[in-house]
């Protein structure tokens, strides 16, 4: 590997995706299109009094085949943000790796942080960029968020497969079992959820897609796995502890359990 | 018509090599040692948003002194290597002894191929871990690159700040007498620098992936008191 230097009228600047382009490292397109290839499913997004809340399943289906069990679907993207993908798990993953790559690499370059509506406008191109793939059947549909330090707020996004990028006033869902998970949120939904709340929910929601969409795993209890949940504040990015994920499947389960497994007409 | 002339190239190294040491005399200088919790870096820098110190990787400090476009080039290169290299392989195998050995071997190549030599001289450190030891490589403006024990002394007057800090200079100090110590050697006998004329960073880790961290002057300030 050479030093990657450049004459000032060629120079990439902070855009690693570029350099990368440049420097011919990128990897080969790939042109597999009808393999059964492992896809990924359900995860939501919702704001509540001091960011974001951002969980999804752990499970990734190839067909009728379960592929993975412990796939992680949600990421930090820089310390203030993440992301979460549905969608193709082999294109999905990649881009969030250089989606990771590209925003540290700009903060290095250029000595700050791009902001919040820069992340997601970067993360637009990238899904418009594999629009190409995405018409041979590898879409990814990512969901974006953050805490935006300038607003002080938790923002959240959504794409959809041409790089259109929307914002979310409240929350939003994506992935086969995204509907179930919405309407449950949208249920449940207040302004200022305390994070305590905005976390029930959002399990809540994921437990409430997994029971109706089978691409979408739920709480697996035999081996352990839980779905991810993770916060943006204005501390920063914070995964949640696997334990207390589960002792709130676990506390779901049990009430479910004793009403017959119905909800009640309540959110519980 | 214009006589062709000859100089002997010993002549020519000897006049680049001045050149570049001149303008890096000129520059302020910079002090990387190690310490209890990692690797610090400080230098003497009055402007608060043109770094002589900046961050290379989860690991890797860049510092460097002499001519500011050239040394920032230099440093983006970086960037852009160790960025590059851990997205085609993987986050553990970006390492400093290469992108030293690559920055040398630029410096080395400019210094005897181009019309004027870099006028900078510069600074790849790296963390270590359980695996590895720390390292702070130091390259010169003409590709010698040296593996330093336990601290480096960059820039203006390095021989004399050399001296003054490798006269109780420990490795395992606690992080207030290592910078102390550094900006006593820097500041000299006769000058007390303070935080606003100081920029001080990092390479300690806390558990999280990227060890790199500025210190503001208001975290230098407490540090500096008796």
């Amino acid at each position: 590997m050479a030093l990657p230097l450049f004459d000032p009228s060629t120079d990439p600047g902070p855009d690693f995706a570029a350099l990368v382009q440049r420097t011919g490292a990128a990897l080969p397109a790939m042109s597999d299109a009808g393999l059964n290839l492992a896809h990924a499913t359900t995860v939501v997004a919702l704001r509540y009094a001091d960011g974001v809340v951002m969980a999804g399943d752990r499970r990734a289906t190839a067909g009728n085949f379960i592929a993975h069990r412990a796939m992680e679907k949600v990421f930090p993207a820089d310390r203030f943000s993440a992301v979460a993908i549905s969608g193709s798990a082999a294109v999905s993953t990649e881009m969030v790796r250089l989606f990771q790559v590209q925003l540290e690499h700009y903060e290095k370059v250029e000595g700050v942080v791009l902001s919040l509506e820069g992340k997601a406008n970067q993360l637009a191109q990238m899904v418009r960029g594999n629009l190409g793939m995405a018409m041979q059947g590898f879409v990814v549909i990512p969901l974006f968020c953050g805490y935006d330090l300038s607003r002080r707020t938790g923002r959240i996004f959504d794409y959809d497969a041409a790089g259109g990028r929307y914002e979310e006033t409240d929350f939003q869902t994506t992935g086969s079992g995204g509907t179930f998970a919405r309407t449950t949120i949208r249920l449940g939904y207040r302004d200022n959820l305390p994070l305590d709340d905005a976390v029930e929910l959002a399990i809540l929601s994921l437990y409430e897609a997994a029971d109706a969409d089978s691409a979408t795993g739920g709480p697996d209890s035999v081996r352990g796995i839980y779905p991810a949940v993770a916060t943006v504040s204005a501390q920063g990015y914070a995964r949640l502890p696997d334990e207390e994920v589960a002792r709130r499947f676990d506390a779901i389960i049990e009430r479910r359990r004793g009403s017959n497994g119905n909800a009640e007409g309540t959110l519980r | 018509m214009t006589m062709p002339y000859y100089v002997a190239p010993e002549q020519v190294m000897k006049d680049r090599a001045e050149y570049a040491q001149k303008g890096i005399a000129r520059g302020r200088a910079l002090i990387a040692t190690m310490y209890a919790g990692g690797i610090l870096l400080v230098a003497e820098n009055p402007s608060a948003t043109l770094h002589k110190i900046s961050e290379i990787y989860d690991r890797i400090a860049f510092a460097g002194v002499g001519k500011f476009n050239e040394y920032d080039t230099l440093r983006v290169a970086g960037v852009r290597h160790a960025d590059t290299k851990g997205y085609a392989f993987s986050r553990e195998d970006v390492d400093a002894r290469s992108l030293a050995n690559l920055y040398a071997q630029y410096l080395g190549q400019v210094f005897t191929h181009e019309m004027k030599p870099m006028e900078v001289e510069i600074l790849v450190a790296e963390l270590g871990d359980a695996t590895k030891a720390p390292q702070i490589f130091r390259i010169a403006y003409e590709g010698t690159i040296t593996d330093e024990v336990g601290f480096a002394v960059l820039g203006g007057d390095a021989e004399a700040i050399r001296t003054r800090f490798a006269n109780g200079a420990m490795t395992d100090w606690a992080l207030n007498d290592a910078v102390r110590h550094a900006v006593a050697a820097l500041g000299g006998p006769d000058r007390r620098l303070n935080a606003g004329d100081l920029e001080v960073a990092l390479l300690a880790d806390t558990g999280a992936r990227r060890t790199f961290r500025r210190l503001e002057d208001d975290e230098v300030t407490p540090l500096l008191a008796n």
